[in-house]
């Protein structure tokens, strides 16, 4: 049987060397139409040593747009046609607090990667994870604490909170696929290294949803995809 | 006329005895209402006991939203999302079937869940039995592993001050207040996993009895904060406190209980009173790190 498959490879080599060694690219841009909810001030006074962290006042983050209707924290991700699924990145992917709020607002990962949740402050904050498919826990990380490894082992879009402090609000993006990105610096996202196939291409957003795009990769070239989402003005 | 008399007689017990065997099957002989088909013995037991004694607060299935349940505040535990406060188990693990029976035998404190001692053992193990099949968690994952509680230190001035030490350094006064009072800056905004807005639990409140949420004996006091208490904004210390100093923190917030008679007050009384915790030191709103050598430090495990 593997005398037969590398037959056929060597074959396909020879034929058409492109479909072995090509990989497409999908690309593209997030935007909003209408009008978005209005971000709150947060205030960070009980919490001062979060507070003279920022020069500004912080706002909240369910809604982050840039010019030109642009929308960040948009997880954009290959839903099906991943040649890669169930392969777990052996690299860990890391969740920050920092000034008493969430980097990134909304982290992505793949089932089974692992966390590394951090506190850089200079207080205590509880991770609360509320998964309703995976299994909800919730752990204290007093400042100068080791990270905090974790792991998921469904798909899933979990809300994060920390009771002590609110405001504080993120995600993590569990998936089933290493292709993915988050759309930040004006709604860019980039998915690399997509071999030729069909693909359908997921878009998911905390306050509007989600969108799904279908592409089709033939060899090496980028595909442009546009996603836009009609924002709630509450 | 005697054969066809006999003959109906005949058909008139088979009829009855079928009527029995199938009433016993589906649970009518238990004099509960007819359960779900595919249930085992002790379910459909459980689940007769479960229509008489809890659908009122959780509901029929199981979800909280019980007839009583918009008036009960905090809300009534849904099973369907099988996250329960008081384990003897890690956070976000399954519960033992023995952490469930307690929680029925004792209530719990602060709540409207009421003690159900007065059922039997048996009835106690059936009604659990049925609330584990509202979720598919329960075929699906295995409880967790009990957290080991190693034998509780000797309690003496040292150890207190030790767990206002941690009291301080972990930031439990942020909830519960530097007297315990549940009166701390965040405890207004608290709210549990479905929004609800929750109180943190108030230590001056316990009776002489000292109840807590999830128990009233020290090693109860030492699983709640070790485990956390799933589905509320308690959360788990188990990775930043040293098994043997959380018997220090234990200490500490008896003293808190002061309508109670305890050893730990006792202690306390005698060398000076909660003033002579208060050293510069630990009067932490200031914010600073933990620098203690009882909490687990980066780079230290």
């Amino acid at each position: 049987m593997p005398t037969k498959q590398m037959l056929v490879a060597l074959l396909t080599l020879f034929v058409c060397p492109h479909l072995l060694f090509a990989a497409g690219t999908v690309s593209g841009k997030v935007t909003y139409t209408g009008t978005p909810a209005r971000q709150k001030p947060i205030d960070m006074s009980k919490e001062p040593s979060c507070a003279k962290q920022h020069a500004t006042p912080v706002t909240t983050e369910t809604v982050v747009a840039g010019p030109n209707n642009a929308l960040d924290n948009v997880v954009v991700y290959v839903s099906s046609g991943a040649p890669d699924d169930g392969q777990v990145p052996a690299q860990a992917v890391t969740y920050d607090q920092k000034g008493c709020q969430y980097i990134p607002h909304v982290q992505a990962m793949h089932v089974n990667q692992e966390l590394k949740i951090l506190n850089d402050d200079q207080t205590s904050h509880n991770i609360h994870p509320l998964a309703k498919v995976n299994r909800e826990w919730n752990k204290s990380q007093p400042p100068g604490t080791p990270p905090l490894s974790e792991k998921f082992d469904k798909p899933e879009f979990i809300p994060v909170k920390c009771n002590v402090h609110p405001w504080m609000h993120g995600y993590f993006a569990v998936l089933t696929t290493n292709h993915y990105d988050v759309s930040k610096d004006g709604g860019d996202f980039k998915l690399p290294n997509l071999p030729p196939g069909k693909y359908t291409i997921t878009a998911w957003h905390e306050s509007y949803g989600t969108q799904t795009a279908d592409v089709t990769i033939t060899g090496n070239e980028t595909k442009d995809v546009k996603f836009t989402f009609t924002a709630k003005p509450y | 006329m005697m054969t066809i008399r006999k003959t109906c007689l005949c058909i008139l017990l088979i009829a009855m005895a079928t009527g029995i065997a199938l009433a016993q099957g589906s649970g009518i002989s238990s004099g509960y209402p007819t359960p779900r088909n595919g249930f085992s013995v002790s379910e459909q037991r459980g689940h007769g006991l479960y229509l008489r004694y809890c659908v009122y607060c959780h509901g029929v299935y199981g979800d909280g939203n019980g007839d009583n349940a918009p008036f009960i505040d905090p809300k009534p535990r849904d099973f369907t999302i099988a996250t329960f406060k008081c384990r003897s188990t890690p956070t976000g693990t399954l519960p033992l079937d023995s952490d469930l029976i307690h929680t029925l035998v004792r209530g719990v404190e602060t709540s409207n869940m009421p003690s159900w001692r007065p059922l039997s053992d048996e009835n106690r193990d059936d009604l659990i039995a049925y609330i584990k099949t509202f979720s598919e968690r329960w075929k699906t994952e295995k409880p967790g592993e009990p957290i080991k509680i190693p034998p509780e230190t000797p309690v003496d001035i040292a150890s207190i001050r030790r767990g206002h030490d941690l009291f301080e350094k972990v930031e439990c006064w942020k909830c519960h207040g530097q007297q315990g009072h549940g009166d701390g800056p965040s405890a207004s905004t608290l709210t549990d996993s479905k929004d609800q807005p929750i109180r943190p639990y108030n230590f001056a409140s316990a009776g002489n009895d000292g109840r807590f949420k999830c128990g009233v004996t020290n090693e109860d006091l030492y699983r709640i904060f070790m485990t956390g208490l799933d589905g509320t904004p308690m959360p788990s210390f188990a990775d930043v406190i040293q098994p043997n100093d959380a018997w220090d923190l234990v200490h500490y917030l008896r003293t808190l209980q002061v309508n109670r008679r305890s050893k730990e007050r006792e202690v306390l009384k005698a060398a000076g009173g909660p003033t002579t915790l208060k050293t510069p030191e630990n009067k932490s709103e200031n914010n600073s790190p933990a620098n203690s050598t009882t909490l687990v430090r980066s780079g230290g495990r």
